[in-house]
C-alpha cells in the first residue's frame, strides 16, 4: 500500500498529475516574460530594449502551449468547449478560460502584430511563394506603414502594454487563485497564493528571457549587451527578494499559528517534500541565485564571470520555480484531508499524463519560438546586416 | 486631416472587423451547442434531473417484500430483527419483486452471513449482541440454533 | 474598406443568426414535485456496527467500481485524552466489514462517511461548466454526460467523498440514490443498514422523525468550521473524528 497512516479511501490516488505542474509553470513564464517586456515600454528601462521583442515572442510561445497540459489531463477532453459555452461564473477555472482568451487575443497577439507590422508589410512585398501569402494574410489587407500609421501603432501598442500589465497579473494571479481559493486544502488555501504565484512567475519569466537572450546571441555569434543583461539580472534580484519574502511569510505564519493542519504539513515537508522543497526550491532555486545576484550588485565581478553566473542562476531559478509548482500541486495532494496520513505519487513514464509528455510540453514552446523568430525576427535592427 | 487620420488607423478597423467576425462565430457556435435544457433550474442541464431519477432500481425495498411475504413479516416484526430489512440479508431483489417467478433468490448461507454483524469487534457499540464465532457455536452454523427472522433464544431454548 | 454594400449583405445575415441564438426552449419537468422535499441524512454513531452492508449495497445499487467509494465506513481508536491523532482504518472502505482490531482498550467506534449534500457546497462552486449541481430538493448530483473530468470538484470537497470514475472518466459520488428517493423508496444504504444507524431524512416533511431527533439530541456535522452547510447529521460524533 502506498499509504502511510490513514487517508480517505478516495484520496489515495492523486487527481492532478505532473501536467498540472507544467501548466502553472508555463503560464507563469508567459506573465513573467511579458512583465519584462513592459519594463521597457512603460517604465522606460531602456537598457532592456534588446530583449523586448524576444520577450513578446517567448510569451506567445508559452501561451500557445499553456492549454495543452490541461487538454491532455481532462477525463473528457472532447467536452472542453463547454468551458466557453456554459462557463460557471463562480468557478475560477472557468473564468480563467476567458482571462486566457483575453490575454491571447487582446494583449499578446495584438501587441506583437502592432510591434512587427512594419516588417510584416515589408516582407509581404519582398518575399515570394508561400511566405508571401503568409505575410499578406498577417497584414490583414492593409499595407499602410506611413509615419502616421506607425505612430498610431506605437500609441495603441503603448496602451495595450499598459493594459497588459494588470492582465498578466490577472492571468497568473488567477492560476494562483484556482489553488488559493480551495478551502478544503490547507496547503493551498491562502490569500497569499495568487501573490506568490505572480511573483514567482515574474522571477521565472525574467530568468527564461535572460537565458534565451544570452543563448540566442551566442547562437547567432552576436555579442551580448552587458548593460542589458546586468539590468535584467537586477530586476531578477529585486523580484526574487519580494518572492522569497512572501514565501517566508507564508511559512513563518504557518509555523507560528500551527493550526490543525500544521503537524501533518510539517511532517510532509520534512519527509516527502524535503528534496523538492528545501533543497531544490529554497536552497538551490532561491537562496543561491539571490546570494549570487546580490554579490554581483555589491562587488565588482568581471564580465566573463558575470555571464556564467547569470546563466547558472537563470537555470537554477527555472528549476527552483518548477519545483515550487511541484511542491504546491503535488504536495497539496500527498497528505490526507484527515491530517492523519500520506500517499505517494508515482509518475508514469509513457502514459497520457506521464513524464515524457510533460517533458515534451516543456520543450515544445522553444520549438514554437524557433519558428516564430524565423517568421518575425526579433533581433535588434542594428544587427540586420550581420544576421544569418 | 480626418481622411489621413482614418487612413492611418484603417488597419485597426480591419482588425476590429476580424475580431467581430470571430465573436459572431463564437455566438453561433454557442447557440448551436449549448444543451436546450441548460439553465432550467440552475447552472446545469435541466434534463439531467430526469435522467438521474430514471436509473434502474436494484434493491426493491422492504415494502415490496412485505406485500407477498407477510407471513415472514409477522414473525420478524415482533423479534429482534424487526428493524433489519429483508434485502439486508437476502441481497438485492428488485428483479424478483417485479417478476417473482423468473428470479428465484438463493437462501443466504448463515455460516458466513451472520458473522458480518455479530462477530465481536472492539469498535461495536457495547450493548450490541456480538460473539466470538469460533467459541460461541463450536463449528455449528448459526441456523442450527437461531431462526434468522426472529433470532433471540430464551435461556435454555434451542430451535426445534 | 467596409462599404455600404457590404453592410447590406452582413446585417440580415446577422439578424438571422441572432434569431437562431435565441431559439430553443427547455423541456418540461417530470411528475415528482421537487419543491416539496429537502433531503438530508442522519447517521447515528451509537448504532453503527461496522458491518459494511451500506458500502456493499451502495456498490451494487449504483454500480460503483472496485476500489472507489460513494460511501465508506471508518473505524476509530482513541487511545487516551488526546483528540487530535486517533488511529483510523478503513480496509477497502469497510466493504468486507472489519477484521479484529489490533488495539485494546481506549475508545473505539465506527463512522460511516458519505457525501454531505452540502447547501453551500464547495464542489458546485468550483465546477467550471455546471456538471455538478444542486437539485431543487437539496441533493448534490453529477451530470455525467456533461462532466469534463477536470477533477476540480474532487479537490474542493473537504470530505473526500468524490472520485473520478476509472472508465467513464467523469467525477462521481454519492447521489443520495436520487433514482430511489424520487420514487418514494429510501436510499440503498439506509434500506440495508441493519441497525438503523443510517436514516434518510426529508427536512421539509413535518412528519419526518428527523425533526424530533434534532430537537432532542446532540448532533454534529463534519468540519463545521468550513461552513459548507452539510446535511449529513451525525449523532454522538466524537471530537476526534476528522
Amino acid at each position: 500500500m502506498p499509504v502511510d497512516g490513514f487517508m480517505y479511501p478516495n484520496e489515495i490516488e492523486l487527481q492532478w498529475s505532473v501536467l498540472i505542474v507544467v501548466y502553472p509553470f508555463v503560464t507563469g513564464l508567459v506573465a513573467g516574460a511579458f512583465i519584462l517586456a513592459s519594463l521597457e515600454r512603460i517604465f522606460h528601462v531602456t537598457a532592456v530594449k534588446p530583449t523586448y521583442r524576444l520577450a513578446l515572442l517567448t510569451a506567445l510561445s508559452f501561451l500557445l502551449v499553456a492549454p495543452l497540459p490541461l487538454q491532455l489531463h481532462l477525463g473528457r477532453p472532447e467536452r472542453s468547449l463547454e468551458m466557453y459555452l456554459t462557463p460557471h461564473t463562480s468557478s475560477a477555472m472557468a473564468m480563467f478560460g476567458f482571462v486566457y482568451l483575453w490575454y491571447l487575443m487582446a494583449v499578446i497577439l495584438l501587441e506583437i502584430w502592432l510591434e512587427f507590422r512594419q516588417e510584416i508589410v515589408l516582407l509581404s512585398q519582398s518575399c515570394t511563394g508561400a511566405k508571401r501569402l503568409l505575410y499578406r494574410v498577417l497584414t490583414l489587407g492593409s499595407s499602410n506603414i506611413s509615419e502616421g500609421a506607425l505612430r498610431v501603432d506605437d500609441k495603441v501598442g503603448w496602451v495595450i502594454t499598459l493594459i497588459g500589465i494588470p492582465s498578466a497579473f490577472l492571468l497568473h494571479g488567477y492560476v494562483g487563485f484556482i489553488f488559493g481559493s480551495v478551502k478544503a486544502n490547507p496547503w493551498w488555501s491562502s490569500p497569499l497564493m495568487p501573490v506568490v504565484f505572480i511573483f514567482s512567475a515574474m522571477v521565472s519569466g525574467i530568468a527564461v528571457v535572460l537565458l534565451l537572450y544570452m543563448a540566442t546571441a551566442r547562437m547567432r555569434h552576436q555579442s551580448i549587451d552587458m548593460r542589458c543583461v546586468d539590468t535584467i539580472a537586477q530586476y531578477l534580484l529585486y523580484t526574487f527578494i519580494i518572492d522569497f519574502g512572501l514565501e517566508m511569510l507564508d511559512l513563518i505564519h504557518r509555523i507560528y499559528e500551527a493550526d490543525e493542519s500544521f503537524r501533518s504539513l510539517d511532517f510532509m515537508m520534512h519527509t516527502k517534500l524535503f528534496f523538492s522543497q528545501v533543497v531544490l526550491q529554497i536552497a538551490l532555486g532561491t537562496l543561491v541565485p539571490i546570494l549570487t545576484l546580490g554579490a554581483i550588485q555589491m562587488f565588482h565581478v568581471p564580465e566573463k564571470l558575470r555571464k556564467i553566473a547569470y546563466a547558472v542562476c537563470g537555470c537554477l531559478t527555472i528549476i527552483g520555480i518548477f519545483a515550487m509548482r511541484w511542491n504546491v500541486v503535488i504536495g497539496g495532494q500527498l497528505f490526507s484531508k484527515s491530517f492523519l496520513g500520506y500517499t505517494t505519487y508515482k509518475v508514469d513514464l509513457i502514459s497520457r499524463e506521464g513524464e515524457l509528455i510533460a517533458a515534451g510540453l516543456l520543450v515544445l514552446p522553444f520549438m514554437i519560438l524557433a519558428v516564430l523568430v524565423k517568421i518575425l525576427p526579433p533581433w535588434p535592427k542594428s544587427e540586420a546586416a550581420s544576421a544569418d | 486631416m480626418h481622411l489621413t487620420k482614418f487612413k492611418d488607423a484603417e488597419h485597426l478597423v480591419r482588425l476590429a472587423g476580424a475580431f467581430a467576425i470571430v465573436l459572431v462565430l463564437f455566438l453561433l457556435i454557442r447557440a448551436h451547442f449549448i444543451p436546450k435544457s441548460f439553465g432550467q433550474y440552475g447552472h446545469y442541464r435541466g434534463n439531467a434531473l430526469a435522467e438521474l431519477s430514471s436509473k434502474p432500481v436494484i434493491y426493491a425495498g422492504h415494502n415490496a417484500c412485505e406485500e407477498c411475504h407477510s407471513d415472514v413479516l409477522d414473525v420478524k416484526k415482533v423479534g429482534k430483527h424487526a428493524g433489519v430489512n429483508c434485502e439486508a440479508c437476502h441481497g438485492p431483489l428488485a428483479k424478483h419483486a417485479e417478476d417473482p417467478g423468473s428470479v428465484v433468490p438463493q437462501l443466504p448461507d448463515t455460516a458466513v452471513l451472520c458473522v458480518r454483524c455479530h462477530e465481536e469487534n472492539i469498535a461495536k457499540p457495547k450493548g450490541f449482541p456480538q460473539v466470538v464465532g469460533a467459541q460461541h457455536s463450536s463449528g455449528e452454523v448459526c441456523k442450527t440454533c437461531h431462526q434468522p427472522h426472529s433470532p433471540l433464544l430464551s435461556p435454555g431454548e434451542k430451535k426445534s | 474598406m467596409i462599404t455600404r454594400r457590404k453592410l447590406i449583405v452582413l446585417l440580415p445575415a446577422a439578424a438571422l443568426a441572432w434569431k437562431y441564438v435565441l431559439a430553443g426552449t427547455p423541456e418540461t419537468a417530470p411528475n415528482y414535485n421537487r419543491s416539496e422535499h429537502w433531503w438530508g441524512m442522519l447517521l447515528d454513531i451509537d448504532k453503527c456496527i461496522g458491518c459494511g452492508n451500506c458500502v456493499r449495497a451502495c456498490s451494487t445499487e449504483n454500480n460503483v467500481p472496485d476500489g472507489y467509494f460513494r460511501t465508506w465506513v471508518e473505524r476509530y481508536h482513541v487511545a487516551g485524552w488526546e483528540q487530535e491523532t486517533p488511529q483510523v482504518d478503513s480496509p477497502s472502505g469497510g466493504i468486507k466489514g472489519f477484521p479484529p482490531s489490533r488495539f485494546e482498550g481506549g475508545k473505539n467506534f465506527f463512522v460511516p462517511k458519505m457525501c454531505n449534500h452540502c447547501v453551500d457546497s464547495p464542489c458546485t462552486q468550483v465546477c467550471p461548466v455546471g456538471a455538478t449541481l444542486h437539485t431543487p430538493d437539496g441533493v448534490v448530483l453529477v451530470d455525467e454526460t456533461y462532466c469534463l473530468g477536470c477533477r476540480y470538484c474532487i479537490q474542493a470537497c473537504p470530505y473526500g467523498c468524490r472520485f473520478l470514475h476509472p472508465t467513464k472518466h467523469t467525477a462521481e459520488k454519492c447521489s443520495l440514490c436520487y433514482h430511489r428517493i424520487t420514487k418514494g423508496l429510501t436510499t440503498a444504504c439506509c434500506e440495508n443498514c441493519p441497525t438503523g444507524a443510517r436514516q434518510l431524512a426529508d427536512l421539509k416533511n413535518p412528519d419526518d422523525p428527523i425533526h424530533e431527533f434534532l430537537r432532542t439530541h446532540s448532533v454534529q456535522v463534519l468540519k463545521p468550521h468550513l461552513a459548507t452547510g452539510a446535511k449529513a447529521y451525525y449523532h454522538d460524533l466524537d471530537g476526534s473524528v476528522r
